[in-house]
């Protein structure tokens, strides 16, 4: 049975797309280095418009405001330039209310597209660029540890990590901050606290890892602006102790973390990544398995959710559970020693 | 034995779904079509295959396996036609219901006539509504041009004016529309679907027809009296069916192994639900309910006039994320027979959203995931139940009206630990009411059939009577007022072989007769109180014959609609004798 992958990765080679969704601007070359928040291509991706009414503005009928535009599509014109007229006597024009571009002029109308920010891709983690696509975007590739979890709210940022957890189940409050912290990413704990998360955004740090979060915080979590990642997924649960130990193992160390969304469909999930040097290549990472005795594996569901364990035995047919559930499962050996039975479809191979 | 009195083509239905891929056999065995055999396998739609064929051929050698059959040759090619060694199959029928749903924008005039026509054609596929355009929006051209832009749907659908009626109001609210067209960029410009006033065809045509891929529908709405929406649902499910095939690779190889029709599971399940409204009691309708990962998804049929509807953000799996929108908390947790707190329901539906394809396997998680599907099933017969034809809905807005007999399938009522605990979902999400037969579609095989239906109508007919479907029982739910306790039905059940069991239904009861399948008995039923049991009337009762399910005949005198105690403790012990009652 095909396995669903999670890296949590002491040490591996990290590549990433970093893509536009219409096409746009790259703004990096093959071979260049980047770091995390380095704008890797921009594009206009939801632009704000203006459409005048020229005819009415001159006070004309449409058929003859057209003649007297002056600017055309394509045109860049700055507030208060001068798009058509004047008209009679009182020399009457229609000016610019706002910089941007001329998009369309023509039938007494001029839709003006605004002048915004660009829609940016940034590279989401310090490396290299190995690949460009033509318009859309690039591949990055560096070299270090991977973490993986299952929410994000979107933001994405660099900086040296504090570890407030001392333990894979300890609960992250507001007390535990202080303004020494300002700026930096600190690994929490289980929150279920809003004033928490205010007092993360407003010191402000630079992002913040968690173990896992009340799911009531989520809507306060995604109007955040500093990146926030959930590890093990919603209501108090302990982070699982591969990613415990490797993330408190490299305190103090630069992190990238990118809290983007989860997308079953792109693969694409929120992860830290900490830039390692490693004398010898390391391989990229498997994306697919097959389920195998002596893999690694988290179990995702109840009793067990976010324990580790390897797989003594994929069960012959289909095995039954206490509440009358039968599925194909795997015997797992769990970190106590503890042996248990769980259907494959709860677990994630880590690799 | 000779198959010549009928075609004998063998078919193969593929289904995709967002968790699992299916794949099932049908073929003459005795001079009649019987389906065969299944085959199953993770589906493979998302990273890092993206690509459903990889899911779909592990199907087919699971098929292979079970069956001996060889489908797949040494290319790894599907074999049709099938060839003289009987390797192979003749037919394909494909449905699919994977795939992030069909993103939306509905454009008509009146907010409560032609752009709720719209919304309802929407609503029968796997599609979300993400804007609405009417002459009641107060947004300026350009706010209403950038909103297009930045949601940038799938599908832009434009209802509006009657027949020969409006049509300066429907090209003013397109301006947005066309501007949005020359600003997007080819390949993310959304397909149109006009189902408005048919004199602007030509109009609509030479604006748009270079712009984007551009469909028409009959108007639904010919005049202000007149609803017509088959034409443009049947455009809708081509336009799904393009759109998948854009964005997901497989879809166009499996297109084409179906001759080009492959069909939205919805809409597949929706044409066997009609068809078996036309062979059943014309006095009841038909129900249909599919509570997927995807969706949940309703089809009631009355007399042959089919209501569909597809609600992604009732779906168990991703769409859990949106579940809380719809319904509240408290709406689920009062199905709970286990004492959780909100919180842990809360959690639950999170967490089941990040990783849909996974079990429960603890009693407290199996409990919030029935009661998850329970609600949904609760709420969207409670949606769907707006459109059905006036004349059914007797006992009023929030009780179902009768029908004969109602279909679930979707794995948390396939797969439940026993089948009392379907029943007893199914009796709580839906509320029937009256004498009907609850059926369940173990092997997903009624929307593979609604796609066969064009190709092969004999086979559905002749697979529909082969016992395919396993039957739950046989629900009798009176309606009425009655205080709790009060004797309000007196049934006497007449076996086959003579026996005779005689029972007094109390109002707030739930009560099992036992009659093994196949068996059949005379039902003779006497309402009190003048509660309604469908046979004529309130105080009216009769006698029916009743063929014997996997749990017997079930009176459910719970009441219409059920009203569960407010009292958690007191609720969780109600339910928890109902379970006791109905042996889950």
């Amino acid at each position: 049975m095909l396995a669903p992958v999670v890296h949590i990765l002491p040490l591996t080679k990290i590549r990433r797309d970093r893509l536009l969704p219409v096409p746009g601007k790259v703004l990096v070359r093959r071979g260049q280095k980047v770091s995390t928040t380095d704008v890797i291509a921009e594009s206009s991706l939801n632009p704000e418009h203006l459409l005048l009414n020229i005819a009415r503005g001159l006070g004309l009928p449409e058929e003859k405001a057209d003649q007297y535009l002056q600017c055309k599509a394509g045109m860049r014109v700055t507030e208060g330039d001068v798009l058509a007229g004047p008209v009679g006597m009182a020399k009457r024009v229609v000016r610019a209310p706002k910089s941007g571009k001329v998009i369309i002029a023509g039938g007494g109308q001029i839709l003006l597209e605004l002048e915004a920010l660009p829609h940016e891709i940034k590279a989401g983690m310090p490396g290299t660029v190995v690949h460009l696509m033509d318009e859309l975007g690039a591949a990055i590739e560096t070299t270090g540890a991977l973490i993986q979890g299952v929410w994000g709210n979107g933001h994405l940022e660099f900086g040296l990590m504090y570890v407030l957890m001392n333990s894979p189940d300890d609960i992250f409050t507001p007390e535990r901050l202080d303004v020494s912290l300002r700026g930096s990413i600190i690994l929490g704990g289980y929150c279920n606290q809003p004033e928490a998360l205010k007092s993360a955004a407003n010191l402000p740090m630079r992002a913040l890892i968690l173990s896992s979060m009340d799911a009531a915080l989520i809507p306060l979590a995604e109007r955040i602006r500093i990146p926030i990642m959930v590890i093990e997924g919603f209501g108090q649960r302990p982070m699982n102790s591969a990613a415990f130990k490797l993330l408190t193992t490299n305190e103090r160390r630069e992190v990238a973390v990118n809290a983007q969304a989860w997308d079953p469909f792109t693969g694409n999930r929120p992860e830290i990544v900490i830039p390692l040097p490693a004398n010898v290549d390391p391989p990229l990472p498997q994306d697919t398995e097959q389920f195998s005795a002596g893999q690694q594996v988290r179990l995702i569901r109840a009793p067990y959710q976010g324990s580790l364990g390897t797989i003594v035995e994929i069960r012959q047919g289909v095995s039954p559970f206490p509440n009358g559930i039968s599925a194909p499962a795997a015997e797992i050996q769990l970190e106590s020693g503890e042996k248990t039975t769980v259907p494959l479809v709860n677990l994630e191979v880590l690799a | 034995m000779s198959t010549s009195l009928i075609d004998a083509d063998s078919v193969l239905a593929i289904d995709i779904g967002s968790i699992t891929t299916r794949v099932a056999l049908f073929d003459v065995v005795d001079g009649r079509y019987r389906y065969l055999a299944s085959g199953s396998a993770q589906s493979t739609i998302n990273a890092p295959y993206n690509d459903i064929s990889e899911g779909m051929r592990t199907a087919l050698d699971r098929l292979q396996t079970v069956t001996g059959r060889v489908l797949i040759d040494a290319d790894e090619r599907l074999i049709i036609p099938s060839t003289a060694e009987g390797a192979g199959v003749d037919i394909v029928a494909a449905t699919i219901s994977a795939g992030p749903p069909l993103s939306v924008v509905v454009i008509g005039l009146l907010e409560d006539i032609t752009l709720e026509s719209a919304r309802r054609v929407v609503s029968t596929t796997y599609a979300k509504i993400v804007d609405s355009l009417s002459l009641n929006d107060r947004r300026r051209a350009e706010e209403r041009l950038d909103a297009i832009i930045r949601l940038r749907p799938d599908l832009v659908m434009v209802a509006g004016g009657t027949d020969g009626g409006a049509s300066q109001s429907i090209l003013k609210l397109l301006e947005a529309v066309g501007l949005a067209m020359h600003l997007l960029p080819e390949g993310h410009r959304p397909q149109i679907l006009f189902a408005g006033n048919q004199a602007l065809r030509d109009e609509i045509k030479a604006t748009f027809g270079k712009l984007a891929p551009l469909h028409f529908a009959s108007n639904v709405r010919p005049t202000l009296e007149n609803e017509q929406l088959e034409s443009a649902q049947f455009q809708l499910a081509r336009i799904a069916r393009h759109a998948r095939s854009q964005q997901i690779n497989g879809v166009k190889e499996l297109d084409n192994w179906a001759g080009g029709g492959l069909l939205p599971t919805s809409t597949a399940f929706s044409r066997v639900i009609r068809f078996l409204s036309k062979v059943y009691d014309s006095t009841k309708g038909v129900l249909g309910i599919d509570v997927g990962s995807s969706a949940t998804s309703i089809a009631a049929s009355f007399e042959g006039n089919l209501v569909n509807r597809v609600y992604p953000q009732l779906g168990l799996g991703h769409g859990l994320k949106e579940f809380l929108s719809v319904t509240t908390l408290h709406s689920i947790t009062r199905w709970l027979h286990v004492d959780l707190h909100d919180d842990d329901v809360r959690h639950y539906i999170h967490n089941k959203a990040l990783y849909p394809a996974s079990l429960p396997v603890t009693m407290d998680e199996l409990a919030m995931e029935q009661a998850l599907a329970q609600q949904a099933m609760q709420v969207s017969i409670r949606k769907a139940s707006s459109s059905f034809p006036e004349k059914v809905m007797r006992y009023g807005p929030d009780v179902s009206p009768w029908f004969e007999p109602i279909v679930a399938l979707g794995s948390v009522l396939t797969r439940s630990p026993n089948l009392p605990q379907t029943l007893l979902m199914l009796l709580d999400g839906l509320q029937p009411t009256g004498v009907t037969t609850l059926v369940l579609d173990q092997n997903h095989l009624a929307p593979s059939l609604g796609a066969v239906a064009a190709i092969n109508p004999l086979m559905v007919v002749q697979v529909l009577e082969s016992n395919t479907f396993l039957t739950l029982g046989s629900v009798i739910s009176p309606v009425g007022v009655a205080r709790p306790g009060t004797p309000i039905l007196r049934i006497r059940m007449a076996y086959e072989g003579g026996a005779e069991t005689s029972l007094e239904i109390k109002q707030g009861s739930i009560e099992v007769l036992q009659l093994p399948a196949g068996q059949s008995a005379q039902l003779h039923i006497q309402p009190l109180h003048r509660f309604d049991v469908g046979m004529g009337g309130p105080g009216r009762g009769g006698r029916l014959r009743v063929v014997g399910g996997a749990l017997g005949v079930v009176v459910d005198a719970r009441g219409r609609p059920l009203h569960l105690p407010h009292d958690p403790t007191l609720r969780r012990e109600s339910i928890a004798k109902w379970r006791w009652m109905v042996g889950c």
